[in-house]
């Protein structure tokens, strides 16, 4: 039996256009607040999660870069990139060091700063995550790619034109009790309907907002101290898993091999059954990808994901509520921190501390992150400790 | 300027050069060398004929630096007669409405101007299927 991994801190920045807050400064305010959170502990090892920089910022090395702004002197550090899944992924390879042995403490940060550019570069940055070759070259963008997938989605199941509402709904919803949302107000099925279109079907509350924030766990293996003011929760298990890159060599583009992969091999990881999921924080950049990976994770058949947003299933006092603290599309999208964000919340939960967006006696939790329209999945699970999951 | 690279791609961008895997009949778009159906090695060239239908489709009203040229555009998933699907965008639509099943031909466009002093890239995009006459 593998020593678990134990979640220790916690720390987030609201979501949102920090004009005033530069990229190494929101990483810091998130890290200092995790460890902060953990009673003071000092990591011995750093994974930064980012996909942007690069692109955005002119901005490379940022394990170093972050290290050094927050004083961790000398410790071994280092960023993960897999687009939108890099949150998820850096979190995987910090699971992966401690339970190695190399390591007892580990830091967890997710940071994306979008606002530095705006307009038409910002949009050509975005699609550096799609095939470059073959996808990007020919013009298309994020939205568009979603469209692609939408059109065909609501195409082939006879679907209604609001059939995805549910997601942005439930989101907003959720993210009235959660004060680092960047949107938090509910919106009706009315205003969904009147959206304006970003791209044909993708209407603007089917597109998650990208905005900058950072998010950072500090991970222990179960040597160090821990909180005793909260429930303990550990991370019981992940995987991640890729497909073909361009949604055009999907064997279906429908499905997202990545995700089911992912999923399928966290759960058997954890040791729990997709009934024993008490929360899903799944990835709904755009609300497409919310319908595709509740199938792909088994949740619901081929086809049919969407009904699961239009008849209460997924609110916080449903069967299987997800985007409990607003999602992307409210809490907001921060890119490559989104999937750090999604363990955080999903471990708020779990230790009762998500306040009026609290999910009741909320036992395991899984959440997911996706790089592009699915060509990496990360899942992680967690489960709160002193309860064991029930069967 | 990226010439090289994508000079390098020009036999797919013109003339969408693909390949056949000798093993399992399988043709593939873009080359790869390796099937990706049965795994053996596929280097045999193989020619598309440039007909498909439209799989899906969507319109970009604000396109990325180096496509505000072209916009509007309309982009699309086409599966190709011969089984790959491709991303391109739709041209020539004239009076005829984008829908999925239409089908289409490839033709050579431009894809992206990189500005006055830039590079520009042709490559294939796809018009509504001429009847013959």
């Amino acid at each position: 039996m593998r020593e678990p991994v134990y979640v220790l801190g916690l720390g987030l920045t609201p979501v949102g256009e920090h004009w005033g807050i530069s990229l190494r400064e929101l990483a810091l305010q998130a890290m200092r607040a995790a460890m902060a959170d953990a009673g003071g502990v000092r990591p011995q090892a750093l994974y930064v999660a980012n996909t942007l920089a690069p692109i955005l910022s002119g901005q490379t090395h940022l394990g170093a870069l972050l290290a050094d702004f927050a004083g961790l002197h000398g410790i071994e550090a280092a960023s993960t990139e897999a687009a939108g899944a890099s949150g998820g992924l850096a979190i995987r390879q910090a699971c992966l060091g401690l339970t190695s042995g190399a390591f007892e403490t580990a830091l967890v940060v997710g940071v994306e700063k979008i606002t530095d550019r705006v307009g038409t570069g910002l949009d050509a940055a975005l699609t550096a995550w799609s095939d470059a070759d073959h996808e990007a070259v020919h013009g298309l963008t994020a939205a568009s790619q979603a469209a692609l997938v939408m059109r065909r989605y609501l195409y082939e199941n006879n679907a209604p034109p609001d059939a995805l509402a549910g997601f942005s709904l439930t989101a907003h919803q959720n993210a009235v009790g959660n004060p680092n949302a960047m949107f938090r107000k509910a919106i009706s099925l009315q205003d969904y309907s009147r959206a304006g279109m970003v791209s044909d079907p993708v209407n603007l509350y089917d597109a998650a907002p990208l905005a900058d924030g950072a998010a950072a766990i500090l991970l222990g293996r179960s040597s160090v101290a821990r909180q005793p003011d909260r429930p303990p929760v550990q991370i019981l298990g992940s995987a991640a898993a890729t497909s073909r890159l361009a949604i055009h060599d999907q064997p279906d583009p429908l499905v997202m091999p990545a995700a089911v992969a992912s999923a399928e091999r966290a759960l058997r990881a954890a040791g729990v059954t997709r009934e024993q999921i008490d929360l899903f924080e799944l990835h709904d950049s755009f609300s497409i990808y919310a319908a595709l990976a509740l199938e792909a994770a088994g949740f619901a058949v081929r086809g049919l994901g969407w009904q699961m947003a239009r008849n209460g299933t997924i609110a916080l006092d449903g069967v299987l509520p997800l985007l409990t603290l607003g999602g992307s599309k409210a809490r907001g999208e921060a890119a490559g921190a989104t999937g750090v964000y999604q363990v955080a919340e999903v471990a708020l939960q779990l230790q009762g501390r998500a306040g009026a967006s609290q999910v009741p006696q909320a036992r395991v939790g899984m959440a997911q992150c996706l790089g592009g329209a699915g060509a990496t999945a990360a899942t992680t699970i967690l489960a709160r400790v002193d309860g064991e999951p029930e069967a | 300027m990226e010439i090289a690279r994508h000079w390098r791609l020009r036999a797919q961008r013109y003339a969408l050069m693909g390949e056949t895997c000798p093993h399992c009949d399988v043709k593939i778009f873009p080359p790869r060398d390796i099937c990706p159906d049965c795994g053996q090695e596929a280097r045999q060239p193989f020619a598309f004929s440039g007909r498909g239908e439209v799989y899906s489709f969507a319109p970009v009203k604000e396109a990325p630096a180096g496509f505000e040229e072209n916009a509007p555009y309309t982009v699309a998933l086409i599966r190709l007669e011969e089984g790959p699907m491709v991303t391109a965008q739709l041209t020539d639509l004239g009076e005829e409405p984008a829908r999925i099943g239409l089908p289409v031909e490839m033709v050579t466009r431009k894809l992206r101007s990189d500005g006055d002093r830039g590079m520009l890239v042709y490559g294939y995009k796809f018009r509504p299927r001429m009847a013959a006459a």
